[in-house]
């Protein structure tokens, strides 16, 4: 081990140091890889639990059920690999839903009304920022203890009625374009924004480097505080707009809008490879998850599975692939 | 390998569809408010029966819970899997109204069973309700009056806020209290919502206890809601002051019938209500019955049905009272 | 030993004041609120809720959670209530056995996937709570046991009282915090668990076994879970495989951050969670008396865990800082 310019002799070559992973194993044993099969998989299986299943309509139309979350879920993996976490996107959703549906009805023009909507989600957002950056909380709780207030407060507002949109805002999920449902392109383009974004700019590695240390990260110069209140706030931003797509889905917004997608949300990061505590994941893992997801619980709806056995394979799944996720990251780790 | 199984599936599908069409076997799917539930095991039940006589295929499912949107990504399957009718309980009034169409641009017939679309009727076919709403308002307070001498302070423990049903009934219990002289002397005090959670129905039924202590009657119009009130009333031995009654199932309050916690309650038949979607849906797509208001048609057990205004029919025509003499003979 | 100490009391004192100004600031608009049988109300609502919390305690402090307990209960109390359907003739207080015995299976599940796989636990009992609630169904075919199944006497703990009106459950819980006071400060395996969570990197350097501890925190979180759910049956009358335990895990964990439990590990105590306990039931029943409309209920809720929150932040900030001047003075 001598660093000197020393005999050569009893210095250890380049050449009997540890081979290099081979490539393929490089490119395929990652987390991504196992969701994949896991896809491939839950196509297979619902396809011969159901003859109605295989139906490229039935089910893109079938992910525009999925699609607001996916979208969120999506910039909750860039949060949860910069070590943070938000539980607070579906009741933000409902919130800015509310809001903008309230501020419609009471005169304001829709674009007006869309704009508080989306206002209100950025606020929701600099909220989650303040309390967990501002005033270091952990950020668990500090979301759960938000996702409850917005969603109390979405039912402030709302009561416990449906307030009505206009139709022409209604039905964006049945509006295609080259036979693509609207919320799914969305999806495909966000995903690819993001994964440029995260996996080939700084940015994108310094929300990486965040994730796995943060003293480090701060030490290198990282403004790390500033780039998870951005991505918290990116996050309120995001689940605003996720909002207002469900409520056009939907054709009217309840103060129960969204409720429990901060468990699929999380359900499919997890799905897609992202590592709870931070430092890994990827948002091609999230994408393919969220498709697993969706698969799985349309095959699931189409077959007439009942709620029991979805929840059993729901649960089954997480924990095999979180099981797989680790193995993967042990193994691969030198 | 994609297209090849896309085609493969779209054909199969096709045959599926057009063959049930093709007067198969009738596919029914009744969709209840969510698992769990015990009141829709009984109209299963309804359903199960008519539809083994009647040589239809019947599926029971619900989601795991009863929120106002959890109903819509079965409805899409349901739409995928050719049925030919959806029976449904809905969750919501209107958040259905679009995946609803859909289903009956695709012909197939859409029921409302146990509970209406209200102010959307134009989004379902038929509706199937075991009495007439209107008059479970009036029922139940006369049943109430008559428990407490017709004189002093009520109210009423209701389910979820958004609940058609609900709201229907609790309207036409205020009317009939406010302009039926008979009832001069009752007085509604409170309308609280115990979201059919047990835990949350005894909250609110206890505060209505504390508010309000000159109490003499409860009346919840749900199942779980007057036996959670009647779950109290025992607990807190005030069995002879406060007088619960609504809307219960046998099987459920029976055993505050049997120590005098509840002397009465009322309900329906919910088999009833299985038993005629199954055969007035097997009617109209044959043919055999007309979907229109006034037309009468024969149901076997239940005799001549009339299909009333907004074309709603009823199982039976007032609610079954249940107390002492009768709570042993019901196995619901 | 001193200043760790002043922190705490400190902590404590902090839920007692906050439940005390509560309580009197709701009996000044309702003064039934401050009577006797508006306590045993509230008594009333806190009894599952506390023995779960007791569980999750010591799962937080080892710097885990459990967020499968809502399903361990409903799964425990769903089998123990079939028992009784199915076998009547079974005594009915060898429930308790079978209830608690299922949760710590449930718990064993956990636990072994959490040290065997080394797996977070969060994602685990995310897991669980999901399969556990899915069997639940799958064992009662969806159908919920009705009232008469359920054993008079069992039903009795809730009613009947040996004393001062205060029903059995009411003191099965207390004991049960007892108990767990006993065991987190004054036996060893006890401080291991605030040991584990403190510091997990040195924990084994200390001889400490992290996996057994681990293992068996879960399985006592599950005991625990089990006896709510028997609870369950006893406090409502039936089980249902939908309700019985839904949301659970949320109350409970809302009532440990409250007491004063850190999500970080190694900090918390019984009587803080049980303080936390209070307070949550006092919120609960103060509401609908109130005439606060459901709709703003879980707004409050809400707003409650956040203040706690910076309350616990602030305070904890304090000690620390007064931990720091002291060293320094030293």
């Amino acid at each position: 081990m001598s660093m000197s310019g020393g005999a050569p002799s009893d210095t250890v070559s380049a050449l009997d140091a540890a081979a290099p992973r081979p490539r393929w194993q490089v490119i395929l044993i990652r987390p991504e890889t196992m969701t994949f099969v896991l896809l491939v998989l839950a196509i297979v299986v619902s396809s011969l639990l159901s003859p109605y299943f295989l139906d490229l309509t039935y089910i893109l139309a079938s992910f525009t059920l999925y699609a607001e979350f996916s979208l969120v879920a999506l910039v909750l993996t860039m949060v949860i690999i910069a070590g943070e976490i938000d539980l607070s996107a579906a009741s933000n959703m409902a919130l800015s839903a509310c809001l903008c549906a309230w501020t419609f009805r009471a005169g304001l023009p829709l674009p007006l009304a869309l704009l508080v909507g989306v206002g209100a989600g950025i606020l929701m957002g600099a909220l989650n920022g303040l309390l967990v950056i501002g005033l270091q909380l952990p950020s668990i709780i500090v979301t759960i203890g938000t996702l409850t207030l917005y969603r109390g407060l979405a039912q402030i507002i709302a009561g416990d009625q449906s307030i009505r949109l206009p139709d022409y805002f209604i039905g964006i999920n049945t509006w295609l374009v080259a036979g693509i449902p609207v919320p799914v392109l969305l999806f495909v383009v966000l995903s690819a924004v993001l994964g440029f974004l995260l996996s080939e700019t700084i940015w994108g590695r310094q929300i990486y480097q965040i994730g796995t240390s943060v003293i480090a990260a701060q030490h290198s110069g990282i403004r790390a505080k500033r780039i998870k209140f951005a991505l918290l706030v990116a996050m309120g931003f995001a689940s605003s707009i996720a909002g207002l797509i469900t409520a056009s889905r939907l054709g009217s917004v309840r103060y129960d809008l969204g409720l429990g997608g901060e468990l699929q949300m999380v359900l499919m990061a997890m799905l897609g490879g992202t590592y709870i505590f931070g430092g890994r994941g990827s948002i091609l893992g999230t994408f393919l998850a969220a498709w697993l997801l969706a698969v799985i619980s349309t095959g699931m709806t189409t077959a007439n599975l009942l709620p029991a056995t979805q929840l059993c394979v729901l649960g089954v799944l997480l924990i095999v692939s979180i099981i797989a996720t680790n193995l993967i990251y042990s193994r691969t780790q030198r | 390998m994609l297209k090849k199984s896309l085609l493969a599936g779209l054909a199969l599908g096709l045959t599926m569809v057009s063959s049930a069409l093709a007067a198969d076997p009738l596919k029914i799917v009744y969709i209840g408010k969510n698992t769990g539930n015990p009141y829709f095991d009984s109209i299963t039940g309804g359903f199960k029966d008519a539809c083994a006589k009647l040589g239809c295929e019947f599926q029971f499912v619900a989601p795991a819970t009863a929120e106002a949107t959890s109903q819509i990504p079965i409805i899409e399957a349901q739409i995928q899997r050719g049925v030919n009718v959806i029976a449904i309980a809905p969750n919501s009034p209107d958040a259905m109204n679009q995946v609803l169409d859909k289903a009956r641009e695709k012909k197939i017939l859409v029921l409302a069973v146990n509970g209406d679309l209200v102010g959307n009727e134009g989004h379902r076919d038929a509706n199937i309700l075991p009495v007439d709403f209107t008059k479970t308002g009036p029922n139940q307070v006369e049943l109430m009056g008559s428990l407490i001498g017709y004189k002093g302070d009520i109210a009423i423990l209701s389910a979820t806020t958004e609940a058609p049903d609900q709201n229907t009934w609790i309207a036409a219990m205020k009317d009939t209290l406010a302009k039926d002289p008979k009832y001069k002397d009752m007085k509604l005090v409170a309308t609280v919502y115990g979201d059919d959670q047990p835990e949350k129905s005894t909250t609110e039924m206890e505060a209505l206890l504390s508010n309000y202590p000159n109490l003499v009657g409860v009346i919840a119009p749900t199942t779980v809601g007057v036996a959670a009130a009647a779950q109290v009333v025992q607990q807190r031995k005030l069995a002879d002051k406060v007088h619960v009654t609504g809307l219960g199932l046998p099987s459920e309050m029976r055993d505050f019938i049997k120590d005098g916690t509840v002397k009465a309650f009322q309900l329906w038949s919910p088999y009833n209500e299985g038993w005629l979607a199954s055969y007035f849906a097997d009617g109209v797509i044959k043919g055999t019955i007309k979907n229109e208001v006034g037309q009468k048609f024969d149901v076997p057990n239940l005799g001549s049905v009339t299909i009333g205004p907004k074309n709603v029919m009823n199982t039976q025509a007032e609610l079954t009272k249940f107390d002492a003499s009768n709570i042993d003979k019901f196995n619901f | 030993m001193n200043a760790l100490g002043s922190v705490f009391l400190r902590r404590e004192a902090g839920i007692a004041v906050m439940i005390v100004l509560f309580c009197l600031a709701v009996g000044m608009i309702r003064p039934r609120f401050l009577t006797l049988d508006e306590l045993r109300i509230i008594l009333l609502l806190t009894p599952l809720i506390l023995i779960g919390a007791m569980g999750q305690m010591l799962v937080i402090l080892s710097r885990h959670v459990d967020l499968s307990i809502g399903s361990t209960q409903g799964f425990a109390a769903m089998a123990t209530a079939m028992m009784f359907k199915f076998h009547p003739e079974i005594p009915w207080y060898l429930g308790f056995g079978v209830a608690i015995g299922v949760g710590i299976g449930l718990g064993f599940v956990n636990g072994a996937l959490i040290t065997l796989f080394r797996l977070p636990a969060i994602i685990v009992t995310l897991g669980t709570l999901n399969l556990y609630r899915g069997l639940t169904f799958i064992i009662s075919d969806a159908k919920q046991i009705d009232r008469q199944f359920v054993p008079a006497a069992l039903k009795g703990m809730s009613t009947t009282s040996p004393i001062f009106d205060i029903p059995w459950i009411i003191f099965m819980a207390l004991g049960t915090a007892l108990m767990t006071h006993w065991f987190a400060n004054h036996s060893r395996i006890g401080r291991q668990v605030f040991a584990l969570g403190s510091n997990p990197a040195a924990a084994p350097l200390r001889g400490i076994r992290v996996n057994a501890v681990t293992l068996m925190v879960f399985m006592i979180s599950g005991a625990l879970a089990g006896l709510s759910g028997i609870m369950y049956a006893s406090r409502w009358g039936f089980v249902n495989p939908s309700n019985t335990g839904f949301g659970f895990e949320f109350q409970v964990i809302a009532a440990v951050v409250i007491g004063g439990v850190s999500i970080n590990g190694g900090v918390g105590s019984v009587l803080g969670v049980t303080l936390g306990v209070l307070l949550l039931g006092c919120v609960s029943a103060a509401l609908p008396l109130l005439g606060i409309p459901g709709a703003a209920q879980n707004a409050i809720y809400g707003a409650v865990i956040l203040i706690a929150l910076l309350i616990d932040r602030s305070v904890r900030q304090r000690g620390i800082a007064a931990l720091a001047l002291r060293r320094v003075a030293a």
